[in-house]
């Protein structure tokens, strides 16, 4: 079989596409979530600290680690994992401080993203890009 | 899913009136994320943990909702405050609807 130039253009805009067309679903699927959580307030970058290693060599426990001073409530999403929510936190009236940690699983390299809802209602985000060098979605 | 699942927690056995203090929880479980497909390229249904919560003396410290990307025999560390002598209780939720607990004293003085 012979390739001719039009058919290799073709296959390669098809590659491409089948190549980005899984990341876009995912972001889709991530501004969902955020959507819900903030429930129409604007969010804001800052006054959340998201801790995670720049590069984790097991996808299947990466540590991460959320401080947001006066918070009730935090979500953590992985922006490229099938389904992006990862934890949610709510914080009681016992709670020492707005602080959490957990390991997660992450299906390659990408940002994960803290959300926080403070007492007054507004959503404050922070972001950390983690490299993944082993994936953890397993199959 | 009910087999070999146990809870563990570290908590200080004593505390100062209102000063924050570290929690450390693990429980041992498999945490089937529902993405995974056998060898026959069935997936495998999710069992995870859906749900954790501490409470102290009947008052919330933090609930936290889990999904299948949190890794197997989940780990939540987080910090909690006490102005009295109590008991903290943990429970986790299965997605089989069991559910696991354990309980830790503290003093404060």
């Amino acid at each position: 079989m012979q390739f001719t130039r039009r058919d290799t253009l073709v296959m390669g805009a098809g590659a491409a596409v089948a190549t980005f067309m899984p990341l876009q679903v995912f972001a889709d699927a991530t501004e969902d979530v955020s959507a819900e959580f903030a429930m129409g307030e604007a969010i804001t970058d800052g006054g959340v600290e998201l801790t995670a290693p720049e590069i984790a060599e097991n996808g299947n426990t990466v540590p991460i680690s959320v401080n947001a001073p006066g918070a009730v409530a935090v979500l953590i999403l992985a922006t490229g994992n099938p389904s992006p929510k990862v934890i949610g936190f709510n914080f009681g009236p016992r709670a020492g401080g707005q602080t959490a940690s957990t390991r997660c699983r992450l299906a390659g390299t990408q940002d994960v993203v803290a959300l926080a809802k403070m007492a007054d209602g507004s959503v404050k985000r922070a972001s950390a890009t983690v490299k993944v060098t082993i994936g953890g979605c397993g199959g | 899913m009910a087999d070999n699942v146990k809870p563990r927690v570290r908590v200080p056995r004593s505390a100062a009136a209102g000063e924050a203090f570290e929690i450390k929880t693990l429980i041992s479980h498999k945490m089937e994320s529902g993405q995974r497909k056998d060898s026959d390229g069935n997936p495998i249904p999710r069992s995870i943990i859906n749900h954790f919560s501490c409470d102290f003396n009947g008052e919330n410290v933090i609930q936290a909702a889990l999904e299948g990307a949190i890794s197997t025999n989940p780990y939540i560390q987080f910090e909690a405050s006490v102005e009295e002598s109590g008991t903290f209780t943990f429970t986790w939720q299965d997605d089989d609807g069991s559910e696991y607990t354990d309980s830790k004293d503290i003093t404060v003085g």
